[in-house]
């Protein structure tokens, strides 16, 4: 155990020219440090009455109020669930089943994550796409046209795009959705300890591993006083809104990491915010190279761009050759052979693209070598296809 | 359109992207500013490409109709 931390403590060369972290950010030294001590502690069934369980309860109620306290909610408003999806199927689900009264559709922006889009698709129900600007951001008033039509049962928009980083105006949506009855889902997965928690949502989901904690913690947040009902079987565990047995360890080191997130976040997401406005002007003077999504109201840390006339797989593969790990959105990289339906629905150049996400410890060096790389990769594989 | 007003048809079916946007970019010089350049491609991110591909490049895209065959099929108007 001491020297398997040892070699993979972030800061340490393991992460070096990783550059993904919106699939996933390295575990935070806080939550590596309280995870290891909470394996010892949190072990019981925080249900018991002993010793041992009301140990690992007292865990479980410190991590929810350090949550919530770091999210600015009420503590009986959070959940930890068993991943970022399953927060995103019971929220999204629940206050659909909520409304089961007035109709069973769901509305959703087109540059949803797809556990939105596929918890909408599972439902029974119309599904609803609202489109997006080239940017990627979706008009609060388009999202209240559409949820005003009859039978809609709840309306989905993200607090950040994940793909692209445009920030979504999660509060104007909900000023105008206000007075039409239908609740707001919003999945703040990709934004959640790097931004604050936009208001206005019934119902919200966030991920541990995309701020630093660990794998298999998701957070529902629902709002005191929201109509929400289980959608899936229930279970009589600590909280009714979830199922299974409660990785105590694992939620506490989340909310560990997470509260050490947010302490840091202004001086992190300022030093990230700098080194990705310093990779969109790189990007862009690559030729027939366009840099995607929002360039200001963004998240800090996350870039997006397509080359002309590249394969996505093989610049994915020749940059991981030069040592930078990048996500894309491009169909040939994907599991299917659809590309991204962010990048579709915005209509920008869905080959060649990347995704360039910063850790909170990147430094400037690795990106000034990813930036060196950069151009010469793409000319490498535009040379191989004569353009 | 008609296919009388295509000066020139590129057959892309069953290439997956980026395939039809490069033969669409190493062939565009072959008719001349102001004719009609299609493109029938199967693969589903044609239908962003290309009209992605006319707005970095300053074409013109023109819209999408079907080949004889019922493929999908995009047209470009040579502008510059």
């Amino acid at each position: 155990m001491t020297s398997a931390s040892g070699t993979a403590a972030p800061g340490g060369p393991a992460t070096r020219g990783y550059l993904d972290a919106a699939s996933s950010e390295p575990l935070h030294p806080a939550a590596r440090e309280t995870l290891l001590a909470a394996l010892d502690q949190g072990y019981a069934d925080p249900r018991r009455r002993h010793r041992s369980a009301r140990s690992a309860r007292l865990l479980l109620d410190n991590a929810r109020e350090v949550v919530a306290d770091c999210l600015g909610v009420r503590p009986d408003e959070v959940t930890f669930t068993s991943s970022g999806t399953d927060a995103v199927h019971r929220g999204l689900l629940g206050l659909r089943a909520g409304r089961a009264r007035h109709g069973d559709a769901v509305v959703h922006s087109a540059v949803e994550h797809s556990a939105v889009v596929h918890a909408a698709a599972w439902a029974p129900g119309d599904r609803v796409t609202v489109e997006v600007d080239r940017s990627g951001r979706v008009s609060p008033a388009a999202v209240a046209q559409a949820a005003t039509a009859p039978g809609v049962a709840v309306a989905a928009v993200q607090a950040a795009n994940h793909e692209v980083g445009t920030v979504q105006p999660v509060g104007e949506v909900a000023a105008a959705l206000a007075g039409t009855g239908v609740p707001l889902f919003v999945d703040a997965c990709a934004a959640v300890g790097r931004l604050p928690l936009p208001h206005g949502w019934d119902a919200a989901a966030a991920s541990a591993h995309k701020w630093g904690g660990p794998a298999g913690v998701g957070v529902l947040l629902v709002r005191k006083g929201a109509r929400w009902r289980n959608p899936f079987p229930g279970d009589d565990r600590v909280d009714e809104r979830t199922t299974g047995f409660e990785n105590v360890p694992a939620a506490l080191a989340a909310a560990a990491a997470l509260q050490a997130v947010v302490a840091e976040r202004e001086g992190v997401g300022r030093r990230q915010a700098a080194l990705v406005d310093r990779i969109r002007a790189a990007a862009a003077a690559v030729p027939d190279t366009e840099v995607v999504g929002d360039p200001v109201d963004r998240l800090p840390h996350l870039v997006t761009f397509s080359c002309l006339y590249v394969d996505g797989e093989a610049l994915v593969d020749g940059l991981d050759r030069r040592g930078f790990g990048v996500a894309s959105g491009s169909a040939c990289t994907a599991s299917t052979l659809e590309p991204s339906h962010v990048l579709a629905a915005m209509g920008v150049l869905t080959h060649g693209n990347v995704r360039v996400s910063l850790t909170w410890d990147t430094t400037e060096a690795e990106v000034a070598g990813f930036l060196a790389a950069l151009p010469e990769v793409v000319a490498d594989i535009r040379a191989e296809v004569g353009l | 359109m008609s296919a009388a007003d295509v000066a020139l048809e590129l057959d892309c079916r069953g290439m997956l992207c980026p395939l039809p946007v490069i033969h669409l970019g190493r062939r565009v010089g072959e008719v001349a500013v102001g004719e009609v350049l299609a493109v029938v491609a199967t693969d589903v991110a044609a239908r962003t490409d290309v009209p992605a591909w006319c707005r970095m490049r300053g074409q013109e895209y023109v819209g999408e109709d079907t080949a004889t065959d019922g493929s999908p099929r995009y047209l470009v108007r040579r502008s510059s």
